[in-house]
């Protein structure tokens, strides 16, 4: 065990007292906290900016969105629940965690894809012969004109697009950034599993499962102030 | 909600009280719970402006709970705590720093 430990450097002596490799763990999310927290910062300075829409009340859906959050949370209690079985020495119980977390992992992808593919295809749609004005979105409501006599609806496309105005540039390069995070996080979770079945995931050599978790955890709390931010006070009316 | 298991990580330091696959699950159920209330509260129309602070404080309840529980820094050496809190402190200056210069003075 112990040689086991050392031959990864793990019981090494620091100035700190700390490993090395957690250290620098930390010092990257620390870092990487400021990546998003500019981009965040960003979205939020040109949010209601935009000259021309669709704007986030017209795209948005808060049901969807809510569902991939809860998946992504779930994802990071399986993490932890891998560590933990691993801590122990349970390998069988490792390995299906894991495996639930990176599935969660891609499942959480599949929205964003699935969210992003819908924005690109957002169609302005109006039932003309029964137009309720109020219930219009500030976007919906430039159309309204378009609704000729004996028109029964109205219906075009504008997709939201990087390039469709500042709301949808802020929007796809924060979000996509943070699925960029996650996609690396699939792939590191899912090396760590084919790397378990040639032995090379013990419970003497848990930091290494230590670090992703940690990625995977900080991915999981970035998405916790995006959907808050982007998502909630995107789509609340005089935010 | 800290217990039981002693344990070597590896990583040269002992981490003592790390919590149990229980308060794991438990963290979770909260976690989950912070976030139906949060999306409720978002289709309550009355609270107008009164939202964003409701919201703002459940979601640095969700934050810190992963931190400290999912990411053991409420256990881990107070070091690790400095340099994810620091790099947190920076990435908020820098947000209001922004927002200052772009949004509230311009």
């Amino acid at each position: 065990m112990a040689e086991a430990a050392a031959a990864h450097g793990e019981h090494e002596e620091t100035t700190t007292g700390l490993n090395h490799r957690k250290l620098l763990m930390w010092a990257f999310l620390g870092s990487d906290c400021m990546f998003f927290g500019s981009l965040i910062a960003t979205y939020v300075v040109y949010q209601g900016k935009s000259k021309v829409g669709p704007f986030p009340e017209d795209v948005f859906s808060i049901p969807v969105t809510s569902v991939s959050t809860f998946v992504l949370l779930m994802s990071s209690m399986s993490m932890v629940l891998a560590y933990a079985a691993l801590t122990r020495g349970n390998i069988k119980v490792f390995r299906i965690w894991l495996i639930s977390t990176a599935i969660m992992g891609m499942t959480f992808l599949g929205f964003q894809v699935f969210e992003f593919r819908d924005f690109a295809n957002y169609k302005v749609e109006l039932e003309c012969a029964h137009l309720e004005p109020d219930k219009l979105t500030e976007f919906e409501k430039t159309f309204v004109d378009r609704c000729t006599e004996g028109m029964d609806e109205f219906k075009e496309q504008h997709g939201l697009t990087p390039r469709t105005n500042l709301f949808g540039t802020t929007f796809f390069t924060l979000t996509g950034f943070h699925g960029a995070h996650v996609t690396l996080g699939v792939i590191w979770l899912l090396s760590i599993l084919f790397h378990s079945f040639r032995g090379g995931v013990r419970p003497e050599t848990n930091l290494d499962v230590d670090l992703a978790a940690l990625y995977w955890h900080f991915v999981d709390v970035v998405w916790i102030v995006i959907f808050t931010v982007v998502y909630l006070f995107g789509v609340f009316p005089g935010i | 909600m800290a217990e039981d298991t002693h344990n070597q990580d590896g990583a040269g330091e002992v981490h003592t009280g790390h919590p149990t696959p229980m308060t794991y699950f438990k963290v979770a159920m909260i976690l989950s719970v912070i976030t139906a209330i949060e999306v409720a509260i978002f289709y309550v129309e009355d609270l107008g402006h009164g939202i964003i602070p409701i919201l703002v404080v459940l979601s640095a309840a969700k934050f810190a709970l992963v931190a400290m529980f999912y990411m053991h820094l409420r256990y881990d050496a107070k070091l690790f705590s400095g340099f994810f809190v620091g790099g947190l402190v920076l990435a908020f200056t820098v947000g209001i720093a922004l927002l200052a210069l772009f949004k509230f003075f311009v």
